[in-house]
């Protein structure tokens, strides 16, 4: 039966696509394999979300070996929900990059970028099915390796340091996790996490588990960019291709925060983690600093693709505020945060992806007068812009107010003043570029030649935008998921 | 029974203007109120539409007596400020102030605190749009302080509704009432909407920079959704009662030394929204009722005002009482129409301030406030004073400053007119005004005392004047800018402490120069931490980074093992 086999089609897809990329060595055709990969995968994912919707969990053994002994791919209302949001990004961007990408990486090479790319995709896809810690670890370094060379392929050669300090960063977050499941390994002997489960509370009073959990803490919240582990994010973002940030921006963090909340709650379970250990406290804090004090550096920025990359990693600390209440509302919060940050920074990045199509660049002063020029773009960029400040009707919206009601459902007053001062900064930032883009008047004369953006790219950009909309006003699929992932990680079953 | 929002026909509108040819979009600008109005008048006082989103039951339309009469009033001044800015060929301010006029609709309309937020913030940006629309870099740091001071207050309202729903369970917009932090917390959001004392500054430092239409609209809607919300939520709170006597009397010595008439006109605002504050404090039906009804005549009259002082400076280009005068020889029929909006707004009998401004007069009486009743004596003394014969006296008479002017644009005369008309309908005509008020009226405004106690009000503050006048006591009209509590954020503070120090000691001033010091070391500092080459901003070292890891590491065992 295809269908019982749908989880080792979801990552196998993009793993078999990647290397005919490299071997068709035309751009286009790469291209057209990667999208067709891509939005095969988002296929299966859908598959799979409405399977467990309906059937609950699902369990698939690679080769037939059964758990604990061989590779398990778990497949819950948690990972599918977070696979639906991968899938449909990757999707979504490869309609976008085709443009994008035959504009800013060189003829020769795109090919290979489409490979990248998929293998990337392969990586994310594993790391959020499996159910194996070691197994884990192994597409954590596929995703990060390639997303290193995706960086690397931005035209600015400070790409290339970037790209270089992203390196040496996430391979000391992946030694973490390896030296983080190790030490579990030690203990209990496996690396299945629902056995890991099982066998962890034995011996949870020993120093090796408290390690255990500060190396994959720490690891994972550097993969995440966690304030203050998100210094190589920024640069990265900033020097990638257009295509490529709105890629990883809407995905890879997102991936992260899902392992960081599979081993938090599922494997260390929320006892351990919350309430024999301070974690709660120390993520709130970090969550908190990370919304305040990244808004206000974004503020500063010139570069808008710097701004926004700022502006994301205060939206990470909107996501782990939820996740330190360890509560279901706050998770749901989190969970839904999570989709809802993939589909406004996703459409953001695409809306610069279209300015620096046309414009060249994406600094805050060629942008004098787009407004009237790119009507279509700035204005897309403008309703991203709400969602991101959490107008009513938009999807930021939603997250905020769900976050607030959780926050103040357990008497934490102070995330109201953060997420509302944060609201304020993130109006300030977006403010600037609304603010050059309509009121100035354009710097040059040459530049009333620039047009409005072709609409292969501005379709993909409006199709996360309108979602944004759409699930700002239409809340069963992302609250509803959302609830009944929160309640799955907290214990409640369904 | 139509049940349409009033502000979708306005966003379309706006949209359509945008859009269309100028030609179509003078039609459909003039259009809007017109069409929303008739729809409006078909609506009963009992519509209601119910929108189940979010997993929350909003109320995007909800019509009662008091929602209804700010509904009607909204369409009125929204088509005098079309007709009045018909001339214009500017796309983004005919549209923003289709959206601006929209968004108070909506705001009014909204049965649900979220859904008012929603409009309070649309209204705050759309109107920044006018302000910036003059395109001076004066007019645009003032929009910037404004839409700050905005959007702080729609975080407020925003804040004080999450904490509200989560006692509650309800976001219905009723009756509120100061108490818990919650309330409180709207209070504050409404009440820099309102203009409260040292929260006013953002309304007497945006409103005369805006453009010429672009005030008129300004001084129709964003204070009056304010009092609405008030008079909504929180009438019959006795604090505002004496909020509202503070904010008739402050705005009148700034009125009076203040050299550019359009801010003195916003003064002049700051002390009718006074009255109205009163009004809702009292929270009698009387009180209430007067509040109402002076909302709507304000709207009127110094609507007129403000577009007779922008036909002036449509016209000549200023609006300094230093540099005009004279100009009754040229502009007779602005001059006649801006005495009109004068007599009206001193609440000359027969105009429409009289039949409204004596209803809040005698709640305060009748409800036992004596002190506040002299303070509103006071000020309705320094509005004839500053606004009534200031205005007209110092752009029309005074001493002729040589400009000769044609009259201004038909459209801006005939949006005058209609405004005139409107004052001297309702003031001579009342009850028709009475019976669209919430509560019953059995208040008889032109009795003998009431009469009589106004013109003599009237008759010894134009003495004053003339004496101060001839004998040179008054204040000469000086190019000079008048400090007001803004001065606070916007020189932030070490500014007024020198002037101060100044006065009093060379050892205030030290203390001055060391506060403006440290004023400059904080803005440094957060440059320095916040800046595009700021610590927290640049590009690290790896290793610096790969130290924050350890630390964090570190910290965590060491948490984690305690």
């Amino acid at each position: 039966m295809i269908l019982s086999q749908l989880p080792a089609l979801q990552v196998t897809l993009p793993l078999i696509a990647a290397p005919l990329c490299l071997l068709v060595r035309s751009g286009r055709a790469a291209w057209g394999i990667a999208l067709f990969a891509s939005a095969a995968s988002f296929a299966v994912a859908v598959l799979l979300l409405s399977r467990v919707l309906d059937q609950g969990t699902l369990s698939y053994e690679f080769g037939g070996w059964a758990a604990p002994w061989g590779i398990e791919y778990r497949v819950d209302i948690v990972n599918v929900f977070v696979l639906f949001v991968v899938t449909a990004i990757t999707t979504v961007v490869l309609f976008f990059a085709n443009d994008s990408v035959r504009k800013e990486v060189d003829a020769s090479r795109q090919s290979l970028f489409y490979t990248v790319w998929l293998l990337c995709l392969t990586g994310l896809v594993g790391l959020v099915m499996t159910g194996d810690a070691f197994n884990l670890f192994v597409f954590l370094e596929i995703s990060s390796l390639s997303s290193y060379v995706l960086i690397a392929f931005g035209k600015d050669r400070r790409a290339l340091t970037a790209s270089y300090q992203y390196l040496v960063m996430g391979t000391i977050g992946a030694t973490f996790v390896l030296i983080g499941v190790g030490l579990l390994y030690m203990m209990t002997g496996t690396l299945n996490m629902a056995d890991l489960a099982d066998r962890l509370p034995a011996v949870m009073a020993t120093r090796t588990v408290r390690a255990a959990l500060a190396f994959l803490v720490v690891g994972i919240s550097l993969k995440l960019a966690l304030f203050p582990l998100h210094l190589w994010l920024p640069n990265a973002y900033a020097f990638a291709p257009s295509a490529v940030t709105a890629f990883l921006a809407a995905t890879a963090t997102k991936v992260a925060f899902y392992v960081l909340l599979r081993f938090l709650f599922t494997v260390f379970g929320v006892t351990f983690a919350f309430e024999a250990m301070p974690l709660g406290i120390i993520l709130a804090v970090l969550g908190a600093a990370a919304i305040l004090s990244t808004s206000a550096v974004a503020i500063f920025q010139d570069d808008i693709k710097r701004m926004l990359a700022y502006s994301s990693v205060a939206q990470i600390g909107y996501m782990v505020l939820g996740l330190s209440m360890a509560s279901v509302a706050g998770l749901t919060a989190s969970i839904l945060h999570l989709f809802n940050h993939a589909l406004m920074k996703g459409g953001l990045f695409l809306a610069l992806g279209c300015m620096a199509y046309r414009l060249g660049s994406v600094r805050l002063g060629a942008l004098a007068g787009a407004g009237y020029r790119m009507p279509w773009t700035m204005g897309a960029f403008l309703v991203g812009g709400l969602s991101l400040i959490g107008i009513p009707l938009t999807a930021g919206f939603l997250s905020k107010w769900y976050l607030v009601q959780a926050a103040l459902g357990q008497g934490w007053w102070p995330v109201l003043v953060v997420v509302i001062v944060g609201s304020l900064l993130a109006v300030v930032y977006v403010w600037r570029v609304v603010e050059m883009a309509y009121l100035r008047r354009p710097n040059d004369s040459d530049a009333s030649a620039v047009r409005e953006a072709p609409l292969s790219l501005l379709l993909p950009t409006w199709f996360l935008i309108g979602a944004n909309l759409y699930f700002g006003i239409h809340t069963r699929l992302s609250v509803g998921i959302a609830g009944k992932a929160a309640a799955v990680l907290m214990g409640q079953s369904q | 029974m139509i049940e349409l929002p009033p502000f979708v026909i306005f966003y379309g509108a706006a949209i359509m203007v945008a859009l269309l040819p100028h030609r179509l979009g003078q039609v459909i600008l003039l259009a809007t109120p017109l069409a929303g109005g008739l729809v409006l008048l078909g609506m009963t006082a009992d519509a209601a539409l119910q929108w189940n989103i979010m997993n929350l039951v909003l109320e995007p339309l909800r019509v009662d007596r008091l929602s209804l009469l700010f509904g009607y009033l909204f369409h009125i001044a929204a088509f005098l400020g079309v007709v009045f800015s018909l001339h214009l060929r500017d796309r983004l301010q005919s549209s923003a102030s289709l959206l601006y006029a929209g968004s108070a609709l909506g705001a009014v309309f909204a049965g649900d605190l979220l859904t008012l937020f929603f409009f309070w913030e649309i209204l705050a940006l759309t109107s920044a749009f006018l302000i910036f629309a003059r395109k001076t870099e004066r007019a645009r740091r003032a929009g910037i302080r404004y839409l700050f001071i905005q959007v702080v207050s729609g975080g407020l309202l925003l804040a004080g509704t999450l904490m509200l729903y989560r006692e509650s369970g309800s976001l219905a917009f009723n009756h509120i009432g100061l108490g818990t932090f919650a309330s409180g917390l709207i209070f504050l959001a409404f009440g820099i909407k309102c203009a409260f004392p040292l929260l006013h500054n953002w309304l007497t430092d945006a409103y005369p920079e805006a453009t010429v239409t672009g005030t008129v609209f300004l001084s129709a809607f964003t204070t009056k959704v304010a009092v609405y919300a008030l008079a909504r939520g929180f009438a019959g709170t006795e604090a505002l009662v004496y909020i509202g006597a503070v904010m008739t009397c402050f705005p009148i010595f700034y009125a009076v030394i203040e050299n550019d008439l359009r801010r003195v006109l916003a003064y002049s605002m700051i002390n009718q929204i006074g009255f109205m504050v009163v009004g809702v404090g009292l929270g009698t039906a009387l009180a209430v009722n007067g509040a109402i009804a002076h909302a709507f005549n304000e709207v009127i009259f110094k609507g007129l005002l403000m577009m007779s002082m922008g036909a002036v400076l449509y016209r000549t280009g200023k609006m300094n009482g230093s540099d005009l005068g004279g100009l009754y020889k040229s502009m007779p029929i602005t001059t006649t129409l801006c005495i009109v909006g004068a007599a009206s707004i001193s609440a000359f009998p027969l105009f429409s301030g009289f039949v409204s401004k004596s209803m809040v007069m005698v709640a305060v009486l009748d409800e036992g406030h004596p002190v506040v009743w002299l303070a509103l004596l006071f000020a309705s003394a320094g509005v004839f004073h500053h606004a009534g014969i200031k205005i007209p006296f110092f752009a029309f008479f005074a001493h002729d400053s040589g400009i000769r002017t044609p009259e201004p644009p038909l459209n801006m005369l005939i949006a005058m007119s209609i405004a005139a008309i409107l004052c001297v309908f309702i003031g001579s005509y009342p009850w028709l005004l009475y019976s669209l008020l919430p509560f019953e009226v059995n208040y008889v405004p032109f009795d003998r005392s009431h009469v009589l106690a106004q013109f003599q009000l009237l008759v010894f503050s134009a003495a004053a004047f003339a004496w101060l006048k001839i004998s040179g006591i008054y204040p000469p009209e000086l190019h000079a800018t008048n400090i007001d509590v803004e001065w606070f954020y916007r020189r932030l503070a070490p500014r007024a402490v020198q002037r101060v120090g100044r006065l009093v000691s060379s050892t205030g001033d030290a203390a001055a120069r060391a506060l403006r010091g440290g004023n400059k070391a904080l803005m440094r500092s957060v440059f320095r931490h916040y800046g595009p080459e700021g610590t927290l901003a640049r590009t690290w070292p790896t290793g610096s980074m790969v130290l924050w890891v350890a630390v964090l590491l570190a910290a965590s065992l060491v948490l984690y093992y305690l």
